[in-house]
């Protein structure tokens, strides 16, 4: 049928894993319009969640890196991680092997995509579903944008993937909800993990909610590097999720600093229509 | 300087669990299998997490080896920072492109 709901959100394993250490009001404010947007997926009628991940090493390493890869596989497992250490359980989720490869076959009309029929979720993807999908009833197709190091694709091809990707979308009968995650500015796993600059992420907020394709795409990476640190990198899942959605705004439900979580904390969504 | 290996052996540690069974079975001989050098057997075997960090070695995984070992988080995190401290900025890597360490 075509693209039913897009948005984006954050993913760091502090939301989960280091849940209790947050003002419990913030943390609950946060987590409320996390599962908020897990009704609003399933109220669009999605049969088919695409989240579109920036993961870390625990897929794809530097022995092979993929610009783009789109899973295609009948399931998915996941966390990779530690359980205790992520705070989620193992779980196995659904998959739409048939789905993934029509929309690979069509995006690879504008961009070049690999695809992976084995993928373990780490953080990236198991903590967005934890909120959205918390009984892993819904089908699930990942997406990989790399966003750990240098070389990466430039913002542009993003878009261009995101516009490819709704393009592919919009040709399927199912309903598909398409869901961005990652920083914005943030320093995770380093000795400045806990610094956030605020007054970038919300800058960058605007240009998103605002979908002004020519402010999201105006970034260089060594600005990005120096205002949002490594983490910033992964403002190409929030700008593929523009992309899929051109010329329409967003709406910025939650942000909020939370440095223990070591994230501006995101919840946004983008109109389809 | 060998971090491609370093960090080869940290991903697999993660996410194979045969690689895993090798490690507890029997960590030298696993160490066998990747290119290192003498002062990055050092720092994987003792561990040290800081020393690992200066090398180069990127977060997303030195994080999980850190917790392998048995670092909770904030001990992961003081480690870097104390690192930094001994040995000096980051050497390569993503982190060596502004200087190492804050910013």
């Amino acid at each position: 049928m075509s693209l039913v709901f897009a948005g984006v959100c954050s993913h760091a394993p502090g939301i989960t894993g280091r849940a209790d250490r947050a003002d419990p009001a913030v943390r609950e404010e946060f987590y409320a319009n996390f599962f908020r947007m897990g009704r609003a997926i399933k109220d669009s009628g999605a049969d088919t969640l695409l989240v579109v991940a920036a993961e870390h090493f625990a897929n794809f390493f530097m022995n092979n890196m993929p610009a783009y890869c789109v899973g295609m596989a009948d399931y998915y497992e996941g966390p990779i991680e530690d359980e205790e250490w992520l705070g989620i359980n193992r779980f196995r989720v659904n998959g739409n092997a048939g789905l993934s490869e029509r929309l690979v076959n069509h995006v690879m009309n504008e961009v070049d995509v690999a695809y992976a029929q084995e993928w373990k979720f780490d953080h990236g993807i198991a903590v967005p579903l934890h909120f959205l999908t918390p009984d892993y009833d819904l089908d699930v197709i990942p997406i990989n944008i790399n966003c750990q190091g240098p070389p990466l694709t430039p913002l542009h091809r993003a878009w261009k993937f995101g516009q490819a990707l709704r393009a592919a979308c919009d040709a399927q009968p199912e309903k598909i909800a398409l869901v961005g995650t990652g920083g914005v500015s943030h320093w995770p796993a380093t000795p400045d993990s806990g610094k956030i600059n605020e007054e970038w992420d919300r800058e960058f907020l605007d240009r998103f909610v605002a979908n002004d394709k020519d402010a999201l795409l105006s970034y260089t990476d060594e600005e990005s590097y120096e205002k949002g640190g490594q983490g910033a990198f992964e403002i190409r899942t929030f700008i593929t999720v523009a992309g899929a959605c051109e010329g329409r705004p967003g709406d910025l439900w939650f942000y909020a600093p939370i440095p223990i979580y070591a994230v501006g904390c995101t919840v946004a969504t983008m109109q389809v229509a | 300087m060998s971090l491609y290996y370093v960090q080869k052996l940290i991903y697999e540690l993660n996410r194979d669990p045969q690689v895993r069974s090798r490690y507890e079975d029997d960590f030298e001989e696993l160490l066998k299998d990747y290119d290192l050098t003498d002062e990055e057997l050092r720092a994987i075997r003792e561990p040290d997490i800081g020393l690992l960090y200066v090398l180069g070695v990127n977060g997303q995984l030195l994080m999980h080896y850190a917790a392998l070992r048995g670092y909770p988080w904030d001990d992961y995190i003081q480690s870097m920072k104390d690192g930094l401290d001994e040995h000096g900025p980051v050497r390569a890597g993503l982190y060596a492109r502004t200087g190492g360490g804050a910013i």
